[in-house]
């Protein structure tokens, strides 16, 4: 059993993950993102940078051109990434699109878009929601045999990055009925394919997201990615390393707005006094210090369950992301409290964090849906 | 065969021989083994298991052979443990001295108080308890007013403490007391252990919520204590008394953690929600029960997971941290939602207070839940560690 804290190539890996963030993507570079309206909403040029680094790689085996530092590490990065709101295809990318080619790739499939994505090259998108709530198996977009191959009818949405995809990977149905989980087939879908048509959605946090159309899209039968009407068998695992991944950089965002306002506390006079004096506010802060901890160990296991290829990543997975859903909910609302009337003002940071807040914990299942899928995992 | 494996194999060979097989049962409340001079054991097996774990050190395992402990390092300790839990074997002796006092004389004791007073906590022959809160000073300790003054060959002790726990059965007493009263509060207070049979020392049973009565009002009236009892320095005892509660929180907080021995079976939310709330195709019938289960019982891996980073960052060299009033302060909150999410489940079959037509353990969870409500009391209360959280560790201003 590994022990429950970061090795010292983690720790450099983290330190060194600060000072690039702190340095190349502050939250300012996020603001001037979004007031510039930019056309891809995150910066290519960091991106290239971040690929040097190893990052697009992190979690792919060096034989396949990655950096082989696994879950772990790409959590210390993503973890990093959330203290500045940085936007970049981490995520989408070296986190779900690599995710997907390892665990369900051909021999050749893998040795295409892994030393790609590695490289920074392609950028990937999980083609997979259909309505507002995260349902894993309620898929009615329809992948019919056609000769070889597949013609792809449907409509996704919120697709985290769709609109700079290179390549999506789309969860299709190829039988059974919408909620079943026998039936799914995933695909790579070059997004130039004709019939594809991405619509870029502006959504409160100024993240990347958007709606997928498939319109009879043709698709050879190579862009299937695993065996045929066992797609869930790779969506599970995929989506638990992507709650996993994305819970790491939820913890950055509630460690930074913690400190933040912990400094108010100490900064901010009322009444003569410092209001880190009150013990309304102190009893309060010590309470999310609290909450904080559980959710900096659940997560550290999580990354481990991954690296040790545990039986009890699923549970892991929901535990991991039930408690960064709620561990975030809470600071960020309380962050914005502390904070008076200047944490309203869009000058001021806790507002980017309250909106990240509410859409990563949308993301993947909110807590209401991974508590129920913890009870069904553990046998009540 | 690697020193660890052969330590394993002869530790494993030797618990088979000499763990009795009733000691490999769940233990109840009343087959606790707590020692001392006058024990009841309901049990003859729990002496029997109680001597032969002492005579080897397994007691406390980790403390050095020549104060009664096994000498172990980690590694070692580890293997014991396993090998233990491989058995489900009962703790041979449950002990405020191995809990919370050892390990403050271990820190500030004297080489000859510790060769002393530390295998005859080892090997369970004195029972103790702990003489801090007072009527006047509870939260705020370092208030308290019993005294001890200098009589040239012995301290002199007058006052008296409240909420002992044990105090009636207690051999001895570990006992903040104050030595210079015109001192700031904090620096006039010393660290006295006594007997409690010494003449003057008294004791008034106090019964608590859940019936039982396991605390005590207890009385000094000119208790003639020896010099050599008193450890560390003269008026340095509140170093040793907030050292001495870290332990105590540590241990105090541990029950709420996912893997305790009382969170499994029937006490577990999760089963008992089943039981006495019904099932549909294996899941608990009521879907906000479930929910609630479901949020409880992550907590608590939480909780668990977290006490396993702690104890791994130390493993790594890490200094321990503020942490303890972290993990009092969440484990005995917690333990006090599983009992009221027990009661939820269980209606009112967890509310009978004796006899038929109610189990034992049923009766036995009414009891516990009522007692679980001095968790965030006992030793300090939550109001108090979030205050420590604060100032000691987010370092908010006074
Ligand atoms: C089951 C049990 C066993 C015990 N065993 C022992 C024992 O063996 N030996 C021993 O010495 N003592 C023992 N105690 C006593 C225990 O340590 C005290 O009860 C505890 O420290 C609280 O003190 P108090 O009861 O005087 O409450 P008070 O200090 O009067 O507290 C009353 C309320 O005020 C709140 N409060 C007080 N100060 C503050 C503050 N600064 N900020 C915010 N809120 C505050 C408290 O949190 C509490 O809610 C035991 C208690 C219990 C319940």
């Amino acid at each position: 059993m590994a022990l429950l804290v970061l090795n010292e190539d983690q720790v450099q890996l983290k330190d060194s993950a600060r000072d690039f963030i702190q340095n190349k993507a502050p939250i300012a570079a996020f603001r001037k993102l979004r007031d510039s309206n930019d056309k891809d909403g995150f910066d290519r040029n960091l991106w290239k940078e971040m690929a040097d680094l190893g990052w697009a790689g992190i979690i792919i085996p060096e034989e396949f051109g990655g950096f082989g530092f696994g879950y772990t590490g790409l959590g210390v990065v993503l973890e990093e990434t959330g203290r500045t709101l940085a936007a970049s295809p981490l995520i989408s990318t070296a986190l779900i699109g690599a995710t997907a080619v390892l665990l369900g790739g051909s021999a050749a499939q893998k040795k295409e878009i892994l030393p790609a994505i590695a490289a920074g090259g392609w950028l990937m998108a999980l083609a997979h929601e259909e309505g507002p709530h995260h349902a894993p198996y309620a898929i009615a977009t329809k992948a019919k045999a056609d000769g070889g191959g597949f013609i792809l009818s449907g409509k996704k949405t919120f697709v985290l990055d769709g609109h700079v995809a290179d390549q999506l990977i789309v969860v299709a149905r190829t039988s059974g009925k919408s909620g079943a989980r026998e039936g799914l087939t995933l695909f790579l879908v070059d997004s130039k394919t004709p019939g594809v048509k991405i619509t870029r959605t502006l959504m409160a946090d100024s993240r990347n997201a958007a709606n997928v159309k498939f319109t009879n899209v043709k698709l050879a039968s190579n862009t299937m990615l695993g065996a045929i009407d066992q797609g869930a068998d790779i969506l599970d695992p995929v989506l638990d390393r992507a709650r996993i991944g994305l819970a790491a950089e939820m913890l950055g965002s509630v460690r930074e707005e913690f400190e933040r306002t912990v400094e108010y506390l100490k900064t901010r006079q009322q009444f003569g006094v410092l209001i880190g004096t009150f013990q309304a506010l102190k009893h309060r802060a010590a309470e999310m210090f609290c909450e904080i901890e559980l959710s900096i160990s659940v997560l550290l296991d999580g990354l481990i369950a991954i690296d040790e290829n545990r039986k009890d990543v699923p549970q892991m997975a929901s535990l991991v992301k039930a408690r960064l859903n709620d561990t975030y909910f809470l600071v960020s609302n309380e962050a914005l409290q502390m904070h008076g009337g200047i944490g309203m003002t869009d000058e001021f940071d806790m507002g980017l964090f309250m909106k990240r807040a509410r859409v990563a914990i949308a993301s993947f299942g909110d807590s209401s849906f991974h508590r129920e899928r913890y009870a069904t995992l553990e046998g009540y | 065969m690697s020193d660890l494996e052969k330590f394993r194999a002869e530790t494993r060979a030797w618990l088979e021989e000499n763990c009795p097989p009733s000691m490999r049962t769940p233990m109840p409340e009343e087959e606790t083994c707590w020692g001392g001079r006058n024990p009841v054991y309901k049990n003859p097996d729990s002496k029997v298991w109680m001597d032969r774990m002492g005579a080897r050190g397994w007691t406390v395992p980790a403390w050095p052979k020549e104060y009664g402990g096994g000498g172990l390092d980690k590694a070692h300790n580890q293997v014991l443990q396993q090998e233990l839990g491989r058995l489900r074997a009962r703790p041979p002796l449950s002990s405020f001295g191995i809990w919370m006092l050892g390990p403050a004389l271990l820190e500030f004791a004297s080489e000859e108080q510790k060769r002393h007073y530390l295998p005859q906590i080892a090997r369970g022959e004195i029972r103790w308890c702990q003489g801090y809160s007072e009527p006047g000073a509870g939260s705020d300790l370092a208030g308290l007013q019993t005294k001890a003054e200098d009589m040239g060959d012995h301290y002199l002790v007058n006052g008296s403490k409240i909420w002992t726990s044990y105090g009636n059965y207690a051999d001895w007493i570990f006992c903040l007391v104050r030595t210079d009263p015109k001192a700031p509060k904090h620096q006039g207070i010393s660290f006295l252990l006594f007997d409690m049979a010494s003449p003057g020392v008294s004791t008034k049973p106090i019964k608590l919520i859940s019936g039982a009565s396991v605390f005590a009002q207890t009385f000094f009236d000119n208790v003639k204590v020896p010099k050599d009892q008193l450890v560390g320095t003269l008026n340095a005892g509140w170093t040793i008394a907030k050292a001495l509660l870290q332990h105590e929180r540590n241990m105090i907080g541990g029950m709420g953690g996912a893997n305790m021995p009382g969170s499994s079976g029937l006490r577990s939310p999760s089963v008992a929600a089943k039981r006495y709330a019904g099932e549909i195709k294996g899941k608990i019938a009521n879907p906000a029960m479930r929910l609630e289960v479901a949020k409880h019982n992550m907590n608590s891996r939480a909780f668990g997971l977290t006490g396993q980073r702690m104890a791994d960052e130390m493993k790594a060299g890490a200094p321990p941290g503020p942490a303890s009033s972290m993990f009092k302060y969440y484990g005995t909150e917690q333990n006090k939602r599983k009992y009221e999410l027990l009661l939820q489940a269980m209606g009112t079959s967890a509310l009978g207070w004796e006899g038929k037509p109610f189990e034992e353990h049923e009766l036995s969870i009414t009891r516990e839940w009522l007692r679980s409500k001095g968790n965030s009391i006992e030793g300090g209360t939550s109001e108090v560690q979030l205050n420590i959280i604060a100032k000691n560790v987010l370092r908010l201003p006074d």
